[in-house]
């Protein structure tokens, strides 16, 4: 009955309907290509900067994806994820820039904290505007959700930088309907948030129903770990700060925000596949960032690492 | 699954971050980090109560200042429907922020302090979402607690109310009247026994019922955002249109027409990822390809051949404005009407809004947060679509082509 198939298209639907967020974040992904000329995505390898892959796929196909991925590495990330990165970016043949925190604490840039909470979470701020100014990257797309965190709960869309990736926050560009204004002077930039308008069911949902691939942390499994501030820490590796009386203990759990393993805690949880991960995102009584140890430095901890060039 | 975006509009303390906080913590959608956050916060500054405001406020001079500055979008969930909520300004000085909040939105919920009644603040937030043109309002008479739940009082500031919307432009707008008390949870989600006169629906039930859509615009608008050529051996001479379908269907065999240029083609293909599809509604993102290889561009809007529009280069709008520089006379701004951007010039200012909206006058120049008519001459064709009949095509806003700021908001007549 259908003739028109053709070579490039896999499948035939009978109506295309609306699925609002994605075609939203579809929407945003090609006016960044059409409005800037070096757009990069910054890539984690957690689930947000995944789906926005996917998103990106989606929005070009069927292009390549038309820019490069930009990891800011704090040398502290779970191997699972690295080895996550390597294989996507090789499946979708896509470019991987990555720059490392360690080589802007080598060249004296920043400072290595120290102590019980000493996290390189902060210090990627200078090694990201680093390699935005090396590559003259004018829009750096990422996976920052308004649901995360009060302060990113107010930022635009498009969201201009200074020259020193500086937001100011009590004068934003208004954003209405549709219209995205990506008009900025040479030097400035500009960071763009795909998917603010998600939540974190909803990207859950999202890698489910299109069954996304995802680092295996993100699954439940055993690891050694011990209990500090009321919090799940890995004991795996050394890169996090254990006193000699935290006792470490075989638990099976998961990672539900993957970011540096300094600053980010584990749940208890035998959730062990997607539907199971949604199902207990579902009925959490956390949010996800009471996993993040840096957020809760301050009340405006966010806020102030956004002033300064964080994402 | 559905989502319903909701802007929120009232004066400062009539109870906007307490209703959502409200909202949040009765569809137990606060979780219980940020709620042990907020009460622990709450008892520090010295509060007998939850200070929901501490869960949306979350700039640092927000909380200092005790009052919202820019739009905070809030996320919640029932077994029905996802909802955004844009926590708007009630501020004048921010008066353009709570414009960005309600663009968006298709309901807004307006707040009356039942002890203060209709004011000045309230004429603006309607008037701006009658000017924005959203469909579903309501008005929740908030502190219905401190006026003994009196029914007189609701049935009298229904009828102040009832007097701004017979001004009204946009007469499809449907308002709805609930009387609660934010604090106490009374009609928020929970129907309140205090108020046995009140027959109504809680907010959200309200809110669960609805569903706007855009649909009711006259004809497809596809505003092309980039062109897809991917390059390839495989797909060498695919040539897709990428953008969103607005305010109508487009079906594959559908006429069309390609503005400013004029030229007609048939679709050939509708697109999304993989899949291929006969139909796209309106509002969805996905890539047409058409059947003759004519010339389509960033900026150009596929429309059915059968219900093109006109083109112009002058019109009239309304514009709210929104920079610190004011709008003058033979000024030239950058006008974007969907993804066209093209320069422009101020030619008229007819008149500008009182600030309490109460009527017109002569002006030279419009400043911030003010509203007026003027003339613009462009310098490329427009399509002539008013606001009313298509939103997407029907507005556009103002980029100041030093500082490149967004300036201001034009509606189409």
């Amino acid at each position: 009955m259908q003739s028109t198939v053709k070579r490039d298209i896999h499948s035939v639907g009978e109506s295309l309907a609306i699925n609002p967020l994605e075609s939203e974040a579809v929407y945003i992904f090609r006016e960044v290509i059409a409005q800037f000329e070096r757009p990069v995505l910054l890539f984690s390898g957690g689930k947000d900067s995944i789906t926005l892959v996917r998103l990106a796929q989606k929005a070009f196909f069927p292009s390549k994806i038309p820019f490069p991925l930009l990891h800011i590495d704090t040398g502290h990330n779970f191997p699972e994820t690295i080895a996550f990165r390597d294989q996507l970016v090789e499946d979708l043949g896509l470019t991987l820039i990555v720059r490392n925190v360690q080589d802007s604490i080598d060249a004296g840039k920043v400072i290595e904290e120290t102590g019980k909470y000493a996290s390189r979470n902060r210090l990627q701020t200078i090694t990201l505007l680093d390699a935005l100014d090396e590559f003259k990257f004018d829009a750096a797309i990422g996976g920052a959700r308004r649901d995360e965190e009060k302060a990113r709960a107010k930022e635009r869309i498009f969201s201009v930088r200074d020259d020193f990736g500086q937001w100011d926050e009590k004068n934003q560009r208004p954003e209405l309907f549709d219209f995205l204004n990506g008009n900025i002077d040479h030097g400035q930039n500009v960071r763009v948030f795909p998917i603010s308008n998600w939540t974190e069911l909803d990207v859950w949902s999202y890698i489910h129903q299109e069954n996304i691939k995802i680092p295996s942390i993100y699954f439940a499994h055993k690891r050694p770990t011990f209990f500090r501030d009321g919090m799940l820490w890995s004991a795996q590796d050394d890169v996090v700060y254990r006193a000699k009386d935290e006792e470490v203990v075989e638990r099976t759990v998961r990672f539900r925000t993957v970011g540096d393993m300094s600053c980010t805690a584990a749940i208890l949880s035998d959730a062990d596949t997607l539907e199971k991960v949604v199902g207990e995102i579902r009925s959490s009584t956390i949010s996800e960032r009471g996993a993040r140890i840096d957020d809760k430095r301050s009340e405006a901890a966010m806020e102030k690492r956004k002033q300064q060039g964080y994402f | 699954m559905e989502v319903l975006k909701i802007a929120t509009a009232g004066s400062v303390d009539d109870g906007k971050s307490t209703l959502i906080g409200r909202l949040l913590y009765d569809t137990k959608s606060l979780t219980t980090d940020k709620l042990e956050a907020i009460e622990e916060k709450s008892k520090a500054n010295g509060f007998d109560y939850i200070d929901f405001s501490l869960a949306t406020d979350g700039l640092v001079a927000e909380r200092e200042q005790g009052i919202t500055i820019d739009v905070a979008h809030i996320y919640f969930s029932t077994a029905k429907k996802s909802y955004i909520i844009a926590d708007t300004p009630g501020h004048v000085e921010y008066t353009r922020n709570m414009v960005t909040g309600a663009s968006t939105s298709q309901a807004a919920i307006i707040l009356v302090d039942a002890r203060k009644g209709v004011v000045e603040q309230t004429y603006r937030h309607f008037f701006i979402n009658d000017l924005l043109r959203v469909k579903e309002i309501v008005v929740a008479v908030n502190k219905m607690d401190l006026v003994d739940y009196s029914e007189e009082i609701f049935s009298t500031i229904i009828g102040e109310f009832k007097k701004i919307a017979a001004k009204q432009s946009f007469k499809a707008q449907k308002i709805t009247f609930i009387p609660i008390s934010a604090l106490n949870g009374a009609n928020v989600v929970k129907k309140s026994e205090e108020m046995p006169w009140f027959k109504g629906l809680s907010i959200l039930d309200h809110l669960e019922a609805l569903t706007p859509s855009d649909k009711e615009m006259k004809g497809a608008r596809f505003s092309v955002q980039t062109i897809i050529r991917p390059k390839q051996d495989e797909y060498h001479d695919f040539r897709g249109y990428a953008g969103k379908t607005m305010g109508g269907d487009l079906k594959v065999g559908d006429q069309v027409m390609v503005l400013p240029s004029g030229n007609c083609s048939k679709i050939k293909e509708i697109q999304f990822y993989k899949t291929s599809y006969k139909i796209v509604t309106a509002g969805t993102s996905c890539t047409i390809t058409l059947e003759d290889d004519i010339n389509v561009s960033r900026g150009d809007v596929l429309v059915l051949a059968d219900h093109a529009p006109e083109l112009t280069k002058q019109l009239t709008a309304s514009v709210c404005w929104m920079d610190t520089l004011p709008l003058k006379v033979g000024a030239n701004y950058k006008v974007q009407q969907g993804t066209s951007q093209i320069l422009a010039k101020v030619r008229h200012i007819h008149s500008r809004l009182h600030t309490d909206f109460s009527g017109e006058e002569a002006c030279q120049e419009l400043t911030l947060n003010e509203v007026g008519k003027i003339d613009v001459q462009l310098s490329k064709p427009f399509l002539k679509d008013s606001f009313a009949s298509h939103k997407s095509t029907g507005s556009f806003i103002l980029i100041d082509p030093q500082s490149n700021a967004t300036a201001g908001i034009g509606f189409i007549e």
